[in-house]
């Protein structure tokens, strides 16, 4: 018996065949700069960590939470892997979970494994990396300051991945209901849904932080130099 | 794949990622999310094929033919983290070698 039923992802026949072709190919190609930039992200002490990365967004990704009547939520994971590992590995850490789910899981059609990779590992990632280093710059420059620009990138991912399925819809849904009634309903819903993303991530950025600040990658490009200041002068 | 057990952090992630794919994941709110609850209420739900896949042993998070629902979502929850562990670890490792 498997009560336990959840459509995290896109299934198939949501958006038809050619679309899905066309952003398993974006995909595909951001999969392959993704494998080039990692090597200047990952080492022998912070491949264990995009390792840990990726195993905790899957079982996170388990729980999903109530958000509003009838509704729930579950984290995407762009934000916080962006953070801890790096942009390059954050997209391969989201494009593994999706690709275990839809292959082992049943979980994300296969068809739409590009629909997904594309929103959550390129997208999400993506969108979260540039928002967090324009808020870093700007806030002060102290650790506990990582979490909070976390937040806000987390919150603003959640409809920024939406919006991108909305994009999908318009180009090639199944369905003839109207994208802007469809794009009303999927912000509206990811807006409250980005709120429990932003509060999974900052937690989880905080405990590790707290702990192991010296891997986190948004962090220790920018502590190191002022460490080292501390201790000069 | 050592270096989690003998690490206190990796073992400490390891360990917690376990309890909730493994444990809390039957806690879990199941009402549909955000975006099967748009698909439902703006009518493309019924769009959804099932993946080629579905009728596989692990399909929905669970273990077919285990009817203790605590049991199948939590051995299957707790297989995901041991596969995508190893998958992952094996590929990053892979990438930080190539780094070098």
């Amino acid at each position: 018996m498997k009560m336990f039923a959840p459509l995290l992802h896109i299934p198939d026949g949501f958006i038809n065949v050619p679309t899905s072709i066309l952003f398993m190919l974006l995909s595909a190609a951001g999969i392959a700069i993704a494998l080039r930039g990692a090597k200047g992200e990952l080492d022998d002490k912070t491949a264990p960590l995009a390792g840990l990365t990726t195993v905790f967004i899957f079982a996170a990704q388990m729980i999903n939470f109530p958000v509003a009547a009838g509704t729930s939520g579950h984290l995407l994971g762009g934000a916080l892997a962006a953070i801890l590992i790096g942009p390059y590995a954050a997209t391969l850490s989201i494009t593994i979970v999706l690709l275990l789910q839809a292959l082992l899981f049943a979980d994300g059609g296969l068809i739409a494994s590009g629909l997904n990779v594309f929103n959550l590992a390129l997208i999400g990632v993506w969108g979260s990396h540039i928002i967090f280093l324009a808020f870093r710059k700007f806030l002060p420059k102290q650790k506990k300051m990582i979490p909070v620009a976390g937040f806000i990138a987390a919150l603003i991912q959640v409809p920024l991945a939406a919006t991108s399925f909305v994009v999908q819809y318009a180009m090639g849904a199944e369905s003839t209901i109207p994208v802007s009634t469809v794009f009303t309903a999927m912000i509206s819903t990811h807006i409250l849904i980005g709120v429990g993303e932003a509060l999974i991530t900052a937690f989880t950025l905080s405990a590790v932080l707290a702990t192991r600040s010296d891997l986190v990658f948004g962090w220790k490009r920018v502590a190191p130099k002022l460490e080292l200041k501390k201790v000069n002068g | 794949m050592k270096v989690f057990l003998q690490n206190k952090f990796l073992f400490a992630g390891l360990f917690l990622s376990l309890a909730v794919a493994g444990f809390l994941s039957y806690y879990a709110s199941s009402d549909p999310d955000g975006l099967e609850k748009v698909a439902e209420e703006k009518g493309f739900l019924d769009t959804a094929k099932d993946s080629v896949n579905a009728g596989t042993p692990l399909a929905d998070y669970g273990i077919t033919g285990l009817d203790n629902e605590r049991l199948s979502v939590g051995l299957s929850g707790a297989i995901g983290v041991l596969v995508t562990l190893i998958v992952a670890f094996m590929i990053f490792k892979a990438i930080a070698k190539k780094g070098k």
